[in-house]
C-alpha cells in the first residue's frame, strides 16, 4: 500500500477538541463536504493542552503540517484560551526551528461547532502552503 | 510493558454509511497484525443488540482487556459502548472509540482507496491508544435541583409545569413581553378544536400558581458558565439588570419563525394575497360577512407548502427542503371552518386548496377527511409547474395544472389567495453566542441522535425541544417537552451525576514544585503538598476540569491528562504514520 504522504499530498495531523472544534470537523463529515484522506484528528480535550513536544515529534515521523483546531472564544474551560494556545504555538514553533523544522508547517486556527466549511478551506489552504513549501 | 494485551477491535459497516466508502473488511484484517490486537472483526452496526451481545460474550470468553470501535462520531454512541464495555465486565476507560464515519467514509466519498487507507490509520491510532489505557473509576459530582428553561412558548411552559411537578424549581426566560408563543395568536387549532389563546391562559395560571416556577419575562440570557449538574446563567431584565441563576440543567425552547413569503411568491404582495394567519384573523373577527377591501368574498384559493418543501434554484439559493408539518392540517381545518361560518352566515363561499401532497398524517387525516365533507374542493400541482397569481377583472386568478385532471390548466377567479407559510429557523445570535448549541443546514439546534437520543444536544446538561428544534405540530411541540422533561428530570432527580475521570495527574518522582501548574490552573485545581522529604503538586480531583492547560507549562513534563497521556498520543502518532515508516 502506498503511505498517503508519498503521493506528494501533504500529511495533515488535526489536534481538535472533543466539545468544540472536533463537533465542527464532525459536521464536515456530515454535511459531506469533501477534503483531503491524508488529513487525520486527535481529539483533546482543549487546545491549551497541546505539548510542543507532540508536533515536532509528528513532524518529524512524516506529516508535513500540524494544524490546532482550538477552541477559540468557545472554550467551556478558559475565557483566554486562545491566549494560551497561540503562546503554546509561539513555543512549539520555536521548538520546530531548533530542530530545522519550518515554522510554517503548524498552524492554529479557532474552529467553532458548526464551522464544517471553515475546517475544508482550512485545510485545503494549508495543503496549498505545505506543497509550495515542499517544491 | 507489563503483559501483552488482548484487544478486540470491532469495524461498524453502519449499514453502508461506512462500508460504501471504507472497505472495513481490509481495514479488520488490517488491524489484525498490531500488537495485542486479540480480535478484529466487522459488524453491520456494532450499536445494535445483536452486535453488542456478541460482543460482550467475546470480550468475556476472550478475557480481553481493551475494546476499540470503529464506526460513528463518538459524540453518539461513547456512552452506549461505555455501558456495553461494564455489561461485558470490561473498565468502560478501557474502550477507545474511532470515528470511522463522521471523519472518515462521509468526508471521503468517492475515494474508497483513500478513505480505507485512512481507515487503517486512524484505528490504528485508536488501538496504540487503547494499549495503553488502565482502569479509571467516573468521579461523582451532586447536582442542582433547578431548571432553566428558555422561552415561555408552550413548550416551554408545558416543560416548566412537568419540571415542577416532579420537586425541581424552574426559572423561566422569555424574551418577549407576554409568555405564550405562537399558540397565544393561533385562535382555533386542529385537530382538536382547541382555542389557543385558552391554553396559553391555562398554562399560564398553572405556572403563576406554582411556588417553583419563576417566569422572567423580557428578560435575556447573556450568559452561561460552569458545566452539566452546575451551571450559572446570567439572565439581563428589561435590558438592564443582571439576575445570576444557579441551575443543573437548560432545557431551549425557543421556537420558530414564521416563513416571509418573496415579493411577487404565489402573488405575495398583491392586494388579496394573504397567509394563513391573516386568514383566520378575518375570519374570527367577528360579525357580519367575510370581505376584503370591503368586498364580500365569494372564492378563497389556497396554496400549500408555501416555504416549504423547496428546491434550490435561482430565485431560492436557500431552500428550506424541509416540511413544516404543521401546515396541511391548519390549512385543512381552515376549511371546515370556513364551512362552519358559511352556516352561520349564510355566505356562499367557495374554497379550493392546491396542493403538492396531503400530509395529514396519523389521526389528523380525519381533518382532511372532513374538509372534504365540507365541501373543500382540493386540486394537486406538481412542483415543476407550480401556481400562478395573477391580478384579473379586479379579482384574483390563480393559474394551475391540476395533476389529477390529467395536467388540465384552471383558471380560478377568487378574491383572497391564502399562502400556508412554513416554519424557519428562529435567529436569535445572542443565545446561540451562549449556549453553542449544535445547528443543522437549515438552523434549527440539532439534536445528538434524532432517534436515540432526540432531546439531547452535543452541550451537556443543555436539552432541546419544540420547534426550536425543527417544525412540529403542537401535539408534537409538547411531546418533545415532555422528553426532555424526563431527560431533565432523570439528571438532576438522582442528585448526582459521574463526571470522566479523565483529569490531570502528577508524577511526583519528575515534580520538584516550581508553580507553573499552579498558575496555569484556573480552578484551584492544584496544591502543595509534602511526598516524603519534597514538595510536590497534587491535584484537587472533584476541581479539576481535565482541560490539560497545565500540561504543557510543566517544565519538567511531569503531568498528564488521563486518556491522552503523553505516551497514548506519541503511539497514536506514531501508529497513523505506521505505512510511511515502514516503507
Amino acid at each position: 500500500m502506498s503511505s498517503p504522504g508519498s503521493n506528494g499530498i501533504p500529511k495533515i495531523l488535526v489536534f481538535s477538541t472533543n466539545a468544540i472544534s472536533d463537533p465542527g470537523i464532525d459536521l464536515a463529515g456530515s454535511a459531506h463536504l469533501h477534503y483531503s484522506t491524508a488529513v487525520q484528528v486527535i481529539p483533546l480535550p482543549c487546545s491549551s493542552g497541546v505539548k510542543p513536544s507532540w508536533i515536532v515529534h509528528a513532524l518529524k515521523r512524516g506529516f508535513d503540517g500540524a494544524f490546532i483546531a482550538a477552541c477559540g472564544g468557545d472554550c467551556a474551560y478558559l475565557s483566554d484560551c486562545t491566549t494560551r494556545t497561540g503562546a503554546l504555538v509561539t513555543r512549539t514553533q520555536a521548538l520546530m526551528k531548533e530542530h530545522g523544522i519550518s515554522p510554517k508547517r503548524l498552524k492554529m486556527s479557532g474552529l467553532c461547532s458548526v464551522c464544517a466549511d471553515n475546517f475544508v478551506s482550512h485545510m485545503n489552504k494549508f495543503q496549498q502552503e505545505l506543497k509550495s513549501l515542499d517544491s | 510493558m507489563a503483559h501483552k494485551r488482548r484487544i478486540g477491535v470491532y469495524i461498524c459497516h453502519c449499514g453502508g454509511n461506512i462500508s460504501d466508502h471504507v472497505n472495513v473488511k481490509e481495514v479488520a484484517e488490517a488491524l489484525l497484525d498490531e500488537p495485542g490486537v486479540e480480535i478484529s472483526r466487522t459488524h453491520m452496526f456494532n450499536c445494535s443488540d445483536a452486535s453488542q451481545q456478541e460482543m460482550v460474550d467475546e470480550i468475556k470468553e476472550e478475557n480481553l482487556d481493551g475494546l476499540v470501535i470503529a464506526s460513528c462520531s463518538p459524540k453518539l454512541h461513547l456512552f452506549t459502548f461505555r455501558a456495553m464495555a461494564e455489561r461485558a465486565g470490561l473498565n468502560p476507560y478501557q474502550y477507545v472509540h474511532v470515528n470511522l464515519r463522521e471523519q472518515c467514509s462521509w468526508a471521503h466519498t468517492g475515494d474508497k482507496v483513500g478513505a480505507t487507507e485512512k481507515g487503517i490509520n486512524l484505528t490504528r491510532a485508536g488501538v496504540a491508544k487503547c494499549a495503553l489505557t488502565h482502569p479509571l473509576t467516573a468521579i461523582r459530582i451532586e447536582t442542582q435541583p433547578r431548571v432553566l428553561v428558555v422561552g415561555a412558548g408552550v413548550a416551554g411552559m408545558r416543560a416548566a409545569i412537568s419540571l415542577a411537578g416532579m420537586g425541581l424549581s424552574v426559572f423561566i426566560v422569555e424574551r418577549g413581553n407576554e409568555p405564550g408563543g405562537w399558540a397565544s395568536q393561533a385562535g382555533r387549532m386542529g385537530p382538536d378544536d382547541r382555542y389557543g389563546p385558552e391554553v396559553v391562559a391555562n398554562l399560564l395560571a398553572q405556572i403563576r400558581n406554582h411556588e417553583n416556577i419563576i417566569l422572567y419575562t423580557s428578560a435575556e440570557l447573556t450568559a452561561k458558565s460552569g458545566h452539566i449538574g452546575d451551571f450559572t446563567a446570567t439572565v439581563r431584565l428589561r435590558g438592564e439588570e443582571d439576575v445570576s441563576l444557579n441551575v443543573g440543567a437548560i432545557v431551549v425552547t425557543t421556537g420558530f419563525t414564521p416563513y416571509e413569503p418573496e415579493d411577487g411568491e404565489y402573488g405575495w404582495g398583491k392586494p388579496g394575497v394573504v397567509t394563513l394567519k391573516d386568514f383566520r384573523q378575518m375570519l374570527e373577527a367577528g360579525d357580519g360577512p367575510l370581505t376584503y377591501n370591503g368586498i364580500p368574498v365569494r372564492d378563497v384559493g389556497f396554496i400549500y407548502c408555501v416555504g416549504s418543501r423547496q428546491t434550490k434554484g435561482d430565485t431560492c439559493p436557500e431552500p428550506n427542503t424541509y416540511c413544516s408539518r404543521f401546515c396541511c392540517m391548519a390549512t385543512a381545518f381552515s376549511a371546515s371552518l370556513l364551512h362552519e361560518f358559511e352556516k352561520e352566515s349564510g355566505q356562499t363561499i367557495n374554497q379550493y386548496h392546491l396542493y403538492r401532497d396531503v400530509r395529514t398524517y396519523g389521526h389528523l387525516e380525519a381533518v382532511y377527511t372532513n374538509a372534504r365533507a365540507d365541501g373543500a374542493l382540493f386540486l394537486r400541482w406538481d412542483p415543476k409547474e407550480p401556481p400562478r397569481v395573477e391580478q384579473s377583472n379586479g379579482r384574483l386568478a390563480i393559474k394551475v395544472k391540476d395533476t389529477l385532471l390529467g395536467d388540465e390548466e384552471l383558471e380560478l377567479g377568487v378574491d383572497l389567495v391564502v399562502l400556508a407559510t412554513g416554519m424557519t429557523a428562529r435567529k436569535n445570535d445572542t443565545l446561540n453566542n451562549v449556549l453553542k448549541i449544535p445547528e443543522s443546514k437549515d438552523g434549527f439546534y440539532n439534536e445528538i441522535h434524532i432517534k436515540l437520543r432526540p432531546v439531547e444536544t452535543a452541550i451537556d446538561g443543555v436539552f432541546i425541544a419544540g420547534t426550536a428544534q425543527g417544525p412540529k405540530n403542537l401535539a408534537e411541540s409538547v411531546a418533545s417537552a415532555l422528553a426532555a422533561v424526563v431527560k431533565t428530570g432523570g439528571l438532576l432527580k438522582k442528585g448526582y451525576v459521574n463526571l470522566e475521570p479523565l483529569i490531570a495527574e502528577i508524577d511526583t518522582d519528575k515534580c520538584v514544585w516550581c508553580n507553573e501548574c499552579l498558575k496555569a490552573c484556573p480552578y484551584g485545581a492544584i496544591e502543595r503538598v509534602l511526598c516524603g522529604d519534597k514538595e510536590v503538586a497534587m491535584v484537587i480531583d472533584s476541581s479539576c476540569k481535565g482541560e490539560g492547560a497545565c500540561v504543557p507549562v510543566c517544565p519538567q513534563d511531569a503531568i498528564d491528562i488521563e486518556g491522552f497521556r503523553d505516551n497514548q498520543i506519541m503511539a497514536m502518532i506514531d501508529a497513523s504514520l505506521k505505512e510511511l515508516v515502514a516503507a
